[in-house]
């Protein structure tokens, strides 16, 4: 019970549950070998017959994406259902061309499963998850303000989705981003999504209630189609605030159907559901139930790639900061297609592993998003890594010339074979000929009389400035180390 | 040959009429004008047919003509080569209008044709009209349709039964040398009895649905109806496979219908519950007569129970409005259906639509279908109901440890007058009593006619194992060319 204290706001107890509609990253619908691609598509260009829901049409299931679903599963902490199968739920809207919408509510093909989430202050928590099944997308309705008509664009009738439903186990508005947030990076890591928020790849719903009695549920408000991290946050918190305004007035919550309002920052009521509605679900006679092998279950399990749970665990072994490994997970999400940790793969030092996300999040990502002009192979980045760090580990290299050799060695379209010759013909590796460097050393000791003095006399300060000589004239070749230790030596 | 007597024009056998066509000493157009003809001269009567597709067909027919006379081209691929047809009018066939006998429908064109249709043109043959239907096929006696009742070709005064009342109309004419049509409960088997031609229910998803207007997902499926069972199997070897547009259709072998196997001999099981007392006794004496004629060419013959066939009906008509109350939602006034003028919101545009859009029977169907699927009835009713569907198929299954084919009556009684049960729905569900229970285990079924002189024909079941279609028919060949 004392994990309830810090939750209660007000004397108020909010819990708070999260559907979110994934969109399968398929090539075709859930149902008809239609393009998925309706971004940039005039209106009503991607439908056939069965998205038009015509007389005669059937639905066809498109295999890639039960195979999504089953890697969400995996992605979710368990294992795809053997057996699930679709139902139909009814309703009329324009936008539902057969009058009822392909989900799955009986048997769905993810049952159980749990996320861990990350709060900031470090804490930890793990989130149920109660169920996630498949569904078909409606269509799009515009209602043109002052018209005496609505539109309607069928491009996205047909979408795949993944419905994923959480137990209600958030109970506060960190919490909700924080779910909100893992989700997406799992749901991206596993293949199963594009999770571009923009375009609404993920849509958050949020149940919040509250209640005095922390044993007991409040009603409900659901706050619908969410499509930001922080807009979840946002409508959490206000649907908290709000509500236990409204009961601390004397009123009382509504179970009802809210919008979220991004400009004003609050959620208005759209739809009460003081009529629930009968969907009269029944299984859909068209789809033969899904019936996945345990080989064929084994098969998508191995191959799938590391999930950012396991990417956590093992840039953790590496000796990396909590913040730095949670920049560098956003980093793969955002540039997925430079995949940036597995070259971590290859690392096994603690002192590189640091160097090399430093290099990632100061370097590359600030190049890519300016440019986007980094070759995408690993394998390379991974030869790039070790020769760069090597040349700068044995002081070849000055930081700064290491940035520029990093720079210039993604881009490139083909890399040189030979990297020390390639950085010394660039001008980039530091003087390490003690000959030469001695002779520069000399040069500045003879032209500085007073600073030498002072170093002469225990200031030790001035020999920063001895030093700044030296790569000065050195053109910034020579390694600042050595040049301060030989300057020391000399004047001592 | 059970010829049936009122035939105003007499084919040759199906395999004679693609041979003929791919000799040259027939050509397709005369047989599509031959067809059009014949419709055009005797429809007036009987109102069989909804629509011809003259122009179409005639293109298609010249091309066919055009590619023989050429003498490039493969005549394997075309085992239909120059064979009118007519489709029921709830098929779709691109460019036609198909109506489902409903103005909920009327006047819309199809932009695709059904799978089945496709493969039989494919094949060579070539659609020339939609036959009449009770409106979305819900009906045994055409009575139903929007567009007016077809006319026994016995008997003007009764009814050709239904819902694919005008193909077996049409086929008992003789206007094309088959038809195609629908069978959810009974749609083919019964109006082919009360008609007297050969009426096949193939398994389920033997034959692809893409492109027939729903009825009953789980139990449609299309079948031919001919004059013998030999063009039966020639329709099903061309039609039935697994469709990429259907994933209820099952892989069956293409060669099945063709290797008709040595006669040897089969049990066959009388079905005790379907010749209860409801069964008129002229017709109880004709299954007597199967029964006989299979025992004098060395069958045996035996009696077997399947109890809940009982409660068939009951669970049939739970189980089909809930489907076809799900399948019609999409006809809702907003896209390509009938759509009601002057409403003022979206919630009045539904309702007038569908009010109006749809004919009594369809509604009241909706209204079953719906409330056995509103929550608090679910499970007493819908989920009740697949109870006893999976019980039903368990006796089948069991039937057919010992028995290679069932059989039993189509109906209960011969052809009925027109008007004489539109007043009583029960009456006229309880006609679909002998039938639906085949549907529900999704069996293939033939109805074989026996033709009287100077009255109504009779209809004869055959019951096959699932997916044994072939062995129906062969079994059904026997009851072929007996005297009444």
């Amino acid at each position: 019970m004392s994990d309830i204290k810090k939750y209660i706001v007000n004397g108020y107890y909010p819990t708070i549950g999260i559907e979110c509609h994934v969109q399968l990253k398929t090539k075709t619908k859930l149902f008809a070998s239609v393009s998925n691609e309706a971004r940039e598509a005039a209106q009503n260009t991607l439908v056939s017959h069965i998205c038009f829901g015509l007389p005669g049409a059937l639905p066809v299931l498109n295999e890639k994406a039960v195979t999504l679903a089953a890697k969400a599963a995996f992605a979710l902490g368990t294992e795809p259902q053997t057996y699930s199968k679709f139902d139909r739920k009814h309703y009329f809207y324009p936008d539902l061309p057969k009058g009822y919408q392909i989900s799955q509510f009986e048997e769905p093909i993810i049952l159980g499963g749990e996320i861990t989430i990350y709060l900031e202050n470090g804490d930890r928590k793990v989130i149920n998850i109660t169920r996630a099944h498949m569904e078909e997308d409606a269509g799009k309705s515009t209602h043109p303000a002052g018209r005496d008509y609505s539109l309607v664009d069928l491009n996205r009738a047909g979408t795949p989705l993944l419905e994923i439903v959480s137990e209600p186990e958030i109970h506060s508005a960190e919490e909700a981003k924080a779910y909100a947030k893992e989700l997406w990076l799992r749901m991206k890591y596993a293949g199963v999504s594009d999770v571009d928020l923009y375009h609404g790849n993920m849509r958050f719903d949020v149940n919040v209630s509250v209640s005095k009695d922390p044993s007991k549920l409040g009603i409900r408000s659901e706050t619908k189609n969410l499509n930001s991290f922080r807009s979840v946050e946002r409508a959490v918190e206000y649907e908290i605030k709000r509500q236990i305004e409204l009961l601390e007035s004397g009123g009382e919550v509504v179970q009802e159907t809210r919008g979220w309002l991004d400009d004003f920052q609050k959620t208005v009521s759209q739809r009460t559901k003081e009529n629930a509605h009968d969907y009269r679900y029944f299984p859909d006679p068209d789809l033969p139930p899904i019936i996945l092998s345990k080989e064929y279950v084994e098969t998508i399990r191995s191959s799938m790639g590391a999930l950012p749970q396991e990417w956590r665990e093992s840039l953790e072994e590496k000796g990396l900061a909590t913040q730095t490994i949670e920049e560098l997970l956003l980093a793969e999400v955002e540039f997925d297609e430079l995949h940036f940790l597995d070259v971590f793969t290859a690392i096994d030092d603690e002192k590189r592993a640091k160097n090399f996300a430093n290099w990632v999040l100061n370097i590359f990502v600030p190049r890519q998003r300016d440019k986007a002009d980094i070759v995408c192979d690993v394998e390379r980045m991974k030869s790039i890594e070790a020769a760069v760090y090597a040349l700068l580990s044995g002081g070849k290299l000055s930081s700064n010339a290491a940035k520029e050799l990093l720079e210039i060695l993604a881009t490139e379209e083909k890399l040189p074979t030979d990297i020390e010759q390639f950085a010394e013909e660039k001008g980039l590796i530091q003087m390490n000929d003690s000959g030469e460097l001695e002779k520069i050393v000399d040069e500045v000791i003879e032209s500085n009389p007073k600073p030498v003095e002072d170093v002469r006399n225990g200031e030790m300060k001035a020999i920063g400035f001895l030093v700044g000589q030296v790569m000065q004239k050195s053109q910034g070749k020579a390694n600042p180390a050595e040049a301060k230790k030989l300057l020391q030596s000399k004047l001592s | 040959m059970s010829q049936s007597s009122v035939a105003v024009f007499s084919w040759p056998k199906i395999n004679d009429i693609a041979l003929s066509v791919a000799d040259g000493s027939m050509t397709a157009v005369a047989n599509v004008e031959k067809a059009l003809s014949l419709i055009r001269e005797y429809d007036n009567t009987y109102h069989a047919i909804l629509s011809t597709c003259e122009e179409l067909a005639l293109e298609k027919a010249k091309k066919i003509d055009d590619m023989v006379a050429s003498g490039e081209w493969n005549a394997e691929e075309y085992p239909l080569l120059g064979v009118p047809f007519i489709a029921k009018d709830n098929l779709l066939v691109k460019g036609t209008e198909t109506t489902a006998a409903s103005n909920m429908l009327k006047g819309f064109v199809a932009p695709y044709t059904a799978t089945a249709v496709q493969r039989l043109e494919n094949a060579g043959a070539i659609c020339v009209g939609k036959a009449n239907l009770d409106a979305f096929a819900h009906g045994g006696s055409t009575e139903n349709s929007d567009f007016g009742v077809t006319k026994n070709p016995h008997d003007t005064g009764r009814v050709p039964g239904g819902s694919s009342g005008g193909s077996a109309a049409a086929m008992a004419l003789g206007y094309t040398p088959f038809t195609l049509g629908t069978d959810t409960g009974g749609s083919i088997r019964q109006p082919a009895s009360f008609c007297g031609v050969v009426g096949f229910k193939p398994t389920y998803g033997r034959v692809s649905r893409s492109g027939a207007v729903a009825m009953a997902s789980s139990t449609d499926v299309i079948g031919p109806i001919t004059s013998n069972t030999e063009d039966t199997a020639l329709i099903m070897s061309v039609m039935s496979g697994k469709d990429e547009l259907d994933s209820t259709t099952i892989d069956s072998d293409p060669n099945e219908f063709r290797n008709v196997s040595d006669k040897k001999s089969v049990t066959v099981g009388v079905v005790k519950e379907l010749l209860s007392d409801a069964v008129a006794p002229e017709i109880r004496e004709e299954v007597e007569a199967a029964a006989q004629a299979y025992r004098d060419n060395g069958h045996k013959v035996v009696e077997v129970s399947i109890p809940t066939i009982d409660v068939a009906l009951a669970t049939y008509y739970v189980l089909v409005p809930a489907e076809l109350s799900s399948n019609l939602s999409r006809h809702d006034g907003q896209r390509y259906q009938y759509s009601a003028d002057d409403t003022a919101t979206l919630e009045e545009s539904y309702e007038k639509s569908r009010t109006s859009g749809f004919g009594r029977e369809a509604k009241r169907r909706i209204m079953l279908g719906t409330y056995v699927l509103s929550s608090g009835f679910y499970d007493a009713y819908y989920k009740k109901a697949q109870k006893a569907r999976t019980k039903l198929i368990s006796e089948f299954n069991k039937a057919f440890e010992t028995c290679d084919v069932l059989l039993g009556p189509t109906t209960p009684s011969v052809a009925f007058k027109i008007g004489e049960l539109t007043d009583d729905p029960i009456q006229m569900y309880a006609q679909d009593i002998m039938t639906v229970s085949v549907n529900l285990a999704g069996l293939p079924a033939i109805s074989m006619p026996v033709v009287r002189n100077s009255s109504m024909p009779i209809g004869v079941q055959i019951i096959g194992q699932h997916k044994k279609d072939a062995q129906v028919l062969e079994v059904a060949s026997l009851l072929e060319g007996r005297e009444s």
